[in-house]
This record gives structure tokens, sequence and C-alpha cells, in this order.
């Protein structure tokens, strides 16, 4: 069986006041994810560490840490992919972390909430007269957009939300355009306002890191910069004909 | 101790939770509601669910034949009133889902498009490509984001129930982020915190689903209903137990064995036919086929591979559009975690622990043995699933009775007294034992994942496919060792902050309560039906087991008790599954 | 063997850490920093903009004062300059305009205009306008 050097960060901060790596010889096989390797340090060799895991199967978003320094779903990264060793895994950039790999993802909920991700209608139809009809390219519209786990890898990748933590940031723009774009939904004034502010779609620079990390190729990049061609043809429609209902 | 008011709380944010949550909340919006997992929500296992879930929409289908497969599927467990009920509020919970925006695959002409599914005589299975419980559950989260009154408690980790006056008064949860634990009052209580499939070792379940709030229960005093019946999804991947949704063999997909054989024509199941015929071969329940799984072990027709025995799942004949539209995600699956492509090599696949059929024992509401306490969801056995669920049923069983308990708690809420302060004295007990047991432990010889592996072991070779009397036995007396061994566990962390060995130890204490009550149900019971084989009485027996074993903790060994089945319209019958021959029904 | 508590933590209030950003966050990644140096080419851009204004303007101030202005342009080292100022601008073109397929969603009806098509009209467009002001040189020389 063959081993390798695996570069945990450590963050205890009822004991400490600083991260620090340790490192930890790990056994594994060719088909073990980073996750198998973390799950080892923890069933065999240190109880104490702590992380977030639960489908291993790349869908319910818990287990994005950065694994020499690029932020991945470890249930989705083979070991043998990111040899040799040292392998250095710490928690998702871009987030407090609370203890070890562990990151605080609030910011995340909250901004989450703030660009109302639900259906918004004047009138509902009611559930006697059956489905809204949605063709099924009605529903590629905005497919793409509707695949984000919320693993915030595109967070971690993304510069300007390190930077500015007030940034809206990539996934809440995409599932904020998933419902626009779904044909049912009549939101999209609503949603605007929230994201025309500077903290919204205008703060992203298209560095385009987030579209590549992201593990279900949602592509938040492209979302918000169609988001920002969007506001500014709304922009000159209201200016230019402000009779005109949005 | 730091206290919390809340008029109803939930227990887990699943499917199943944040379904209730809603119905609370529209049903009364006076009503505060708490919301408490030890997860975030969007990481609840209803995520990985598949395939689709099930309601009668098409004109030829009829709620009847939707009734008759389930209680046939079910192998006449289920109580025939809770079907009954079931199949006729599944259409309207779904059309629900649909206007709160889930993304239902559609026909060219903007309606729902439905899909076969297994055990189903008639196409019934609305899906979102194969991520269904994906885009429910996202959907069911961003829509409680819209309701004010309902409060979210992310990763709190409820470890024990409040009971006291004969009533659930709240519960004792862990903030694990800070280790502080907090006394969650409330006039009603309602457990949706999922299944336990992680007692075996291999299962397409989460690492989270420990059986958590089958073991609250189950220690508060409700029984449990209905353990010894496990479901063995046929097709999961080898060493991973990632689970091939059942939409691949509904789309097409044939199994083989290691001939090439559609092997299932020798177990009663039907006829190959090239394309996909309903209640038959392929399209069998998934008792039948991974039992047949264990006939071509025993024949010497499957394969060993690396990982063990497997079949193949052949979807190639399906091409690459079909694929690629209908479930993609088996296809990225399969490239990433077994390195094939299914559009060109056959998928291995082997029989993987996926869903319990038994749980707390509830009423058609949702509510338990212990008044305030309701549950919903695969924590619950209400029973609509019998000895065996039929695929695409669960995910609907999420809505309709996630729904029905969140209007029972919020009316029992609505008329209950608030919880009395005497409660507090009990979380309080709870805190010290917290200390006591684990964080301030020192000490300890057993480590917690070797624990938990034997116990799987146990599982596995005593509760598997098949069982029988003294295996069972031997297992029974394994659990009862484990479980005094765990009193002399390992814990290497003793800080607060985010403690996550914590939680893995309360997790394994969950565990070990859930892998007693499934092994004692199991040796009880002395007859095979349905998910619940035993070599030593191989015959369905009406006469004696046409009931419900219940399971109540005890100081030893659980209580094994009976509760007879409701039949309404369909008298105890034979399951058939393609054969030629017109199910029976009963009634009009 | 427990450790002994941390003066700044409280109980059930552990502390956050928070890494601070470098100034050079930037140079961690070979994505990043062709990202900074696409948006350092913005000021050459300005620069050439504003080159453009000040030939006209000299040719305003009459035929000397532009006479001077191309003297100094033909000195070697504005030459130089001007020939990185070149790569920068098409850098930065280069930069822009392959973006532009993840941007812009087109339609007509129900007909998605395919990426590769909106790169290659995007390319093809600059393309012709280039040649046009060549041509327009070309003609007045």
């Amino acid at each position: 069986m063959n081993s390798v050097a695996v570069e945990v960060l450590r963050y205890r901060p009822e004991t400490e006041e600083e991260p620090s790596f340790e490192v930890f010889d790990v056994p594994y096989e060719d088909n073990w994810m980073v996750l198998d390797a973390i799950n080892h340090i923890k069933d065999q060799m240190d109880g104490t560490l702590s992380y977030r895991w639960a489908c291993r199967m790349g869908v319910c978003g818990s287990c994005g840490m950065m694994v020499n320094g690029k932020p991945v779903l470890t249930c989705a990264t083979y070991v043998e992919d990111v040899l040799p060793g040292p392998v250095r895994v710490e928690p998702l950039r871009g987030f407090p972390v609370v203890r070890d790999l562990v990151t605080d993802i609030r910011d995340f909920m909250v901004k989450l909430q703030r660009v109302k991700p639900w259906i918004i209608r004047e009138e509902e139809k009611p559930l006697a007269e059956g489905e809204y009809l949605q063709t099924p390219e009605e529903l590629q519209d905005y497919k793409q957009y509707s695949m984000c786990i919320n693993c915030m890898l595109c967070y971690a990748a993304c510069p300007i939300y390190e930077l500015d933590p007030e940034f809206i940031g990539p996934a809440a723009i995409a599932l904020a355009q998933r419902y626009n774009l779904d044909s049912r939904d009549q939101g999209r004034e609503e949603r605007m306002d929230v994201l025309s502010q500077h903290d919204g779609m205008w703060g992203c620079t298209f560095v385009g890191d987030c579209s590549v990390v992201c593990p279900k190729k949602v592509d938040p990049a492209g979302a918000i910069q169609r988001y920002k061609l969007d506001a500014t043809v709304d922009w000159f429609r209201s200016a230019l004909m402000p009779w005109r209902k949005r | 101790m730091h206290t919390v008011n809340h008029d109803v709380l939930l227990i887990g944010g699943g499917g199943a939770g944040l379904r209730a949550a809603i119905a609370v909340a529209e049903t009364n919006p006076g009503l505060s509601v708490a919301v408490a997992s030890k997860v975030y929500p969007m990481r609840s296992h209803t995520v990985s669910a598949e395939g689709g879930a099930a309601a009668v929409i098409r004109p030829e289908d009829s709620l009847d034949e939707h009734a008759y497969d389930t209680i046939s599927g079910g192998d006449w467990l289920c109580d025939q009133d809770a079907v009954e009920m079931f199949v006729r509020e599944a259409p309207e919970e779904m059309l629900r889902m649909e206007h709160w925006g889930c993304p239902w695959s559609r026909k060219p002409d903007g309606t729902i498009a439905t899909r076969p599914f297994g055990g189903m005589k008639t196409e019934r299975t609305w899906f979102a490509a194969d991520k269904t419980g994906f885009h429910m559950l996202h959907t069911l989260f961003q829509t409680t984001l819209k309701y004010p009154p309902i409060s979210r408690y992310d990763e709190w980790f409820v470890t024990r129930l409040l009971v006291e006056d004969g009533r659930c008064q709240g519960a004792v949860a862990v903030e694990l982020a800070t280790g502080e634990v907090h006394t969650i009052l409330a006039r009603s209580v309602i457990m949706c915190a999922g299944g336990g499939g992680k007692v075996y070792p291999f299962t397409t379940n989460a690492n989270i689903k420990t059986g958590d709030g089958m073991a609250l229960a189950y220690r508060a005093g409700a029984p449990l209903k209905d353990m010894e019946f496990v479901q063995y999804h046929p097709t999961g991947l080898p060493f991973t137990g990632i689970l091939v949704t059942e939409a691949a063999r509904a789309e097409g997909g044939w199994l083989v064995n290691k001939d090439g054989y559609r092997y299932l024509q020798d177990y009663d199941l039907g006829t190959p036919e090239p394309r996909p015929v309903l209640r038959s071969m392929e399209l069998g329940p998934r008792d039948r086929l991974s039992q047949a799984f264990v006939g071509e072990l025993k024949k010497g027709r499957t394969v060993e591979t690396r990982y063990g025995h497997v079949v193949y799942l052949d979807v190639r004949r399906l091409g690459q559009r079909v694929i690629d539209e209908k479930i993609p995600f088996v296809r990225e699956l399969c490239l990433k975690y077994e390195k094939i492509d299914p559009v060109k090599d056959m998928i291995p696949v082997r029989p993987v622990v996926h869903y319990m059929m038994g749980g707390i024992h509830t009423d058609l509401q949702g509510a338990t043995s212990i008044p305030g306490l309701f549950a919903a969801g695969e924590v619950a056995c209400v029973s609509i699933n019998g000895a065996n669920r039929l695929g695409s049923n669960s995910l609907t069983e999420l809505l309709v009775f996630g729904a029905r308990a969140g209007k029972a708690a919020a009316r029992y809420a609505a008329g209950a007294p608030a919880p009395s302060r005497s409660v507090l004295a009990q979380g309080l007990q709870e805190e010290a034992r917290l200390q006591k047991q684990f964080l301030g432990k020192r000490g300890g010889r057993e480590r917690m994942a070797d624990l938990r592996k034997e116990m799987q072991d146990t599982m596995e070779a005593s509760a598997g496919l098949y069982r029988d009397g003294a295996t069972l036995k031997a297992g029974t007396e394994k659990v009862q060792e484990l479980k005094e061994r765990f009193c002399d566990v390992v814990m290497e962390d003793p800080s607060l902050t985010f403690n996550t060995e914590l939680q893995t130890v309360l997790e394994l204490e969950n565990l070990l309560d859930v892998a007693e009550s499934v092994l004692h149900s199991a040796l009880a019971r002395r007859e095979s039906r349905g998910a619940h084989q035993r070599t030593d009485f191989p015959e369905r027996d009406d006469q004696d087991y046409l009931a419900h074993s219940l399971a109540y903790a005890t100081a030893e060994v659980p209580r094994i008790d009976y509760l007879p089945v409701t039949i309404t319209r369909w008298p105890a019958g034979e399951r058939v599954y393609g054969r030629a021959a017109a199910p029976e029904k009963g009634g009009k | 063997m427990a450790k002994a508590l941390n003066a700044s933590y409280r109980r059930y209030h552990p502390k956050w850490h928070r890494e601070r950003v470098p100034i050079f966050w930037w140079v961690r990644s070979a994505s990043y920093i062709k990202f900074m140096c696409r948006e350092l080419t913005s000021l050459f851009v300005a620069y050439a903009a504003g080159l453009l204004l000040v030939q006209v303007w000299a040719l305003g101030q009459g035929a000397a004062a532009h006479a001077r202005l191309l003297n100094w342009l033909s000195h070697p080292a504005v030459v130089t300059g001007h020939v990185v100022l070149l790569a920068t601008l098409l850098f930065h073109t280069v930069t822009w305009l392959n973006l532009t397929p993840q941007a812009l969603v087109l339609r007509l009806g129900r007909w998605r205009v395919p990426k590769a098509v909106v790169w290659v009209g995007h390319y093809a467009v600059w393309l012709v306008l280039s040649l046009v002001i060549v041509w327009l040189f070309v003609g007045v020389a």
C-alpha cells in the first residue's frame, strides 16, 4: 500500500491563537478520494480533526476544502491526482475558520436569502388548474443555474469576495438568475433592485475562476455578465422610454 | 442554561422537515417555528435521491392502481387506509412543488413528464432529470426562506427529547460550532431526522444517516415499528455504494450476469422483452431484484471483482442522447467513481442498503404514541411502505406526511399549554451527562471507528438480505456486547468548538440503538415477507404475522409487540410480477 | 493532557480566524496573474486613447505642431515603447473577445446562437474594422 504525506491546517481556538500545519503519513489506495484520506486520519490517527462531509458523491456540497491551493470537493478528488505529496489541505478560502477545516458559511446563507430565491408571482395559479406549462426549451434556459449545490468553491476562488466580503458572490447571483430566467417567475424587478447595488453584480470584475472551479458547471461568471448586460439594457430602456412598464 | 422558545420544533431539515415547516407556517402564521438540524438543510440526504417521485397524473392511471401497486409492493404489510390517503393527496402535493419552482422534466407540450418505475403498473413517476431529490430539496429549502416565522438552528445536534407530564415539550441540542448546550422548548415537536442506513457497512446513505431521530424517540418511549424491514437497492456501485438510480432500468437498462444473461427471468419476474415492461423483469420490486442477486451469487454466475461480487447494468443500448437527457447524473457518477462510461461499458452493480421501511410508529396524521411528538419522512413508519418500498414513493411520502404532520403539529401547538419549567431540569441533566460521559472523559480503550465497524459487520452478517434465527441471535448478543464496550470509548477531543468527535460518538450511540431494534425485530418475526427473508422460515405467514412489529426500549433487551395491519379493500394476496395474470383488485 | 485555555477564548465564544489577504494575493495562481495583467492593460488603452486625442489636437494647432509630434513619435525609444503598447492592446482585445461567448447569450426565436458563432463573429467584426482603418491610412498616404 502506498502512503502520502498529508499536511492539514489545524486551528484550535480554545488553546491556540493561530492556526498551524500538522503532517500525517496516510496510506491510500488507487481509488481513494482525498476525503477517504482525511477520514482515515480521523478514524485511526487523530480523532480531534474536525471537518464536514456527508454524501461522498458530490451532491451535498459539504466537503469543499482547499487542496494544494485549489478549492475542490474532497469527495470528488482522487489522491492520485494531487500527488506527489505533501498534499496540503486547508479550509475553504474567503470564510472565517471556526476550527480546523470547518468554516463559517452563514454569510452565504444571509446573501442567499437576500436574492429572494423563490418563485415570485403577482398571482398564483390555483392548484386545481394544474401545472404551469413550461416547455423543455424553457426549462433549459435556467436549468444550468439550478444545478448549484451551494458548495461555495466559487466563493473560495473569487478574489473579490476575499478582498471585499460584502460582495454578494457568484453562487447567490447565479441562483438569482436561476429564478429570473424561470418562465414561471415574475420577480425579475425585485431581484434587480437587490443585485444592482454596489455589492451586487457590479462588484464582479469577471476574473472567471468561479466558473472554472464549479464542480457542477453552473458557470456563475456567465450568469453574472449576462445579468450585467440585462441591467444595462434595462437602464437604457428606462432612461430612453420612461413611459414603458418594466 | 440557554433556553430557546418556539411553538413548533422540527428536528431535521430534509424534505419532510422543510415541507412540515412550511405547512406549519401556512396553517398558522402566528406560530413560531424552529428547524434544528445537525447539518445545513441543503446537505440533508434528500439531496442524493435521484429517480423520481410518484403521483397519479396520467388519465389512464388511477388512485386505486397506485394504491394496489404500493400495497402489493409492500407485501401486504402496508396500512391500506394510509396508502389510500397517501395516493389521494400525492398529486396535489407534487403540483404544489411545481408551483414552488421545482424543475420537473416536461413533455414537449409543457406538461409534466412521467417515467415508468419499479413495481408500478402505470407511468406515474415525476422526475427532474435524475436529480429529483436534489431539486426537490433545494426548491423546498429556498421556499422556506420566504416565511418569516421559520427560524433555523443550523448545525444544532439534538441529543434528547424532553418528555414531561406525558407529552413532548421540546428537546436538548448541542450547538456544534460553540459546544453550548441549549434547551429548545416547544409546544409540539416534529421528528424528521431521516433513516439509519449507516448501521450497515455498505450503503447508499450519507455519513449523516445515523438513525438519530429513531433512537431519540425510542429512548423517549415511542415504539419503533417494522424495523426489521431494510431495503437493499439492487444497483449500487461497488466499493463506494453510490446509488445508480432505478431510472436507469426504467429507461431500458438490463441487469445481466457474467454470461450476459438477463437472469431476472429465472426468478419469477417475467420474460425478457426488448423494451421495459411495467411490473416485470428489471421493473420488478427492489426486494425481489436484490434477492435474485443472491440467487446468482449462489449459482456462481456473478462476476468477482476487486470489491466483491457484482452483476452488470447495461444501459449502452439507450444511446448517448437518451443517457445525457434522462440519466446524466448516472453517467457523471460512473465516470467519476467507477472510471467507466455507461455509454460504452456496462456498469458493475450489486445490492446496497438504501432505505429503512421501519421507523417511529405514527398514525395517519404523523402523531406518535407520545402526545406532542410527531414524525414524518424516512424516520417515521405510518406505514405506507410495508415490507418493501416501491421506488419513487418515498420522495412523495416526504411531502404528503411532512404536510400532514406539520398541520397536525400546528393544531396541537395552538391548543397545548406552554412547556412547563420543570422540563428545564432535564435540560441541565442532559448537559451534565454530555460533559461526564463524553467531553470530560479520560482514558478509554475502544476506538469508535472500530466499534462502528464491528457493528456494521454484525448487521451485514446477521440482518442482511437473508437471515436465520441463529445468526440473528448471535447478532443481538454482539450488539449488546458493543453497547457495553461503548461505555469504554476513547474520546480524544475535549474541546467545545465544532467537536465532530462528540458528534460521531453521539451518532454511534444512536446507531447501536437502531441496530438493536432491527435485530430483535428480525429475530421475532418468524416468516419471510418482502425485504425480511428468513431461511429458517421461508414462507409468508399471514396467520400470525400480518402485523407490524413494535420495538419498545427497556432497561435490557427491547420488548417486541405486534399491531395488526389495517386492511380496507385489498385482502392479502399473492405478489405477481412479470406474469400475464391481471392483479386482483378488491373493492369496487 | 488538557492544554491551557487560550487567553482570547471565552467559553462558547471561540475567536474565528480570518486569513489576512496579502497585497500580492494575485501571484498565487496563473489565472490571477493573467487577470491582473488584463486589468492593467486598461491603463495602456487609456494612454492610447489619450495619444489619439493629442494627435488630433496637434493637427488642430497647425502643421508645425504636428511635425513636432511626428518627430517625437519617431524617436527610437518611443517607437519601442509603442511596440510594447501594441502588444498590450492586442492582449487586452484578445482576452476581451475570448470572454464574449460566456457573457453574451443571443437568441433568434427559440434557437440559441452557439458560443463558437459568437466568438467568430466578434473576431470577424474586429478584423473588418481593422482592415477598414488600415485602408483609410493607405488611402490617405
